[in-house]
């Protein structure tokens, strides 16, 4: 089954046409787009340069997620709502794009892990005891989240 | 040499034309410009809430400071680097952008932030540093860099667009005048 005809209902979709009819809609919402990658860059960075044994380094890995989860949820909230608009006024150009693919992958796989492996690493205190697996997690949500930053800034080249 | 010149002159030599019409190396910087950005305004924006007291509370602002700013500096560096480049290749265009002169008043006015508050506020973290909402000042500081950092990323993303571009005739006096295109203005 090809996922073409969903993709070409969504172009179609009243709401990516009005963003599509829209000289400036498209980057305004961009520019929303950017600042909450942005601020979840600065949540992620936070927790996983802890991991690595840089940062805030005093504080506890347990203490310092929870800290900056309501952040890291807000800016995932605005990121998947800017991105899905930005989505619709150019699906069909996304489906064709080798780029949008790597990130769609790399995402799926980012907040599978984000909210299930490092979760447990981050709330207890796996991290403090074994430093190797915490290390381990914080290299694989930087390189996965390197791989969605990757991909959205390579859609518009293409 | 007029600035207008400078740029024109700047605009068709030779290394600026190979960088802006190569096939991969202007994506590549914009590409580093974008990702030390998100670096630069994810721990800032991480700063400005701890001094707003939204974020951290038990931990010292000092200490926030201490183990963020390498990496803010680091990113800030990338960020300069890369955009001066990004310049490089389309000067004269940028240099009459709207949203590029706007951007470069908005560093200023976030640079100037920075300077009163580690010249003012900072100065004395000792007798707030515990505090998990500082006082007054620290937080209008971080209020301020929050605004003008948004602001500045707006405007940035806003320079690809060429709503008022110089070619694009008939434009309001005002926007020829603060994009100075009244002294390029030609034509019929």
């Amino acid at each position: 089954m090809s996922l073409l005809p969903f993709f070409q209902w969504c172009y179609q979709s009243a709401i990516g046409e009005t963003i599509r009819e829209s000289i400036w809609l498209f980057p305004v919402i961009e520019a929303f787009h950017l600042l909450g990658l942005g601020l979840t860059v600065g949540a992620v960075l936070m927790v996983d340069l802890r991991l690595l044994g840089v940062g805030l380094r005093k504080q506890p890995v347990a203490e310092l997620a929870a800290a900056v989860q309501p952040w890291l949820l807000g800016s995932l909230t605005l990121m998947v709502t800017s991105g899905t608009l930005l989505f619709l006024s150019e699906a069909v150009k996304c489906y064709y794009s080798f780029p949008f693919w790597v990130k769609m992958t790399s995402l799926f796989l980012v907040l599978l892990f984000t909210f299930t492996f490092r979760r447990r690493v981050t709330r207890t205190g796996l991290a403090s005891d074994r430093p190797l697996l915490g290390r381990v997690t914080a290299l694989v949500s930087l390189t996965l989240w390197f791989g969605v930053a990757w991909g959205g800034r390579w859609i518009g080249f293409s | 040499m007029y600035p207008l010149d400078f740029f024109g002159w700047l605009a068709d030599s030779s290394w600026s034309v190979g960088l802006h019409e190569s096939q991969y190396a202007y994506s590549i910087v914009e590409s580093v410009h974008v990702w030390a950005m998100a670096v630069f305004f994810g721990s800032v924006v991480m700063f400005d809430l701890r001094l707003l007291g939204w974020i951290m509370p038990r931990v010292p602002a000092s200490e926030v400071v201490r183990r963020l700013l390498p990496l803010t500096i680091a990113a800030f560096v990338v960020m300069v680097i890369s955009g001066t480049l990004l310049f490089y290749a389309i000067p004269l265009r940028s240099y009459q952008n709207i949203f590029f002169r706007g951007k470069m008043l908005l560093l200023l006015l976030a640079g100037l932030n920075v300077w009163l508050f580690h010249a003012r506020v900072f100065r004395n973290v000792a007798a707030w540093d515990a505090d998990g909402v500082p006082p007054r000042s620290a937080r209008i500081a971080g209020a301020i860099s929050l605004v003008v950092w948004v602001s500045v990323v707006f405007s940035g993303r806003m320079i690809a667009y060429n709503w008022f571009d110089c070619d694009r005739q008939p434009q309001p006096a005002f926007i020829n005048l603060v994009t100075s295109c009244a002294a390029t203005e030609s034509g019929p």
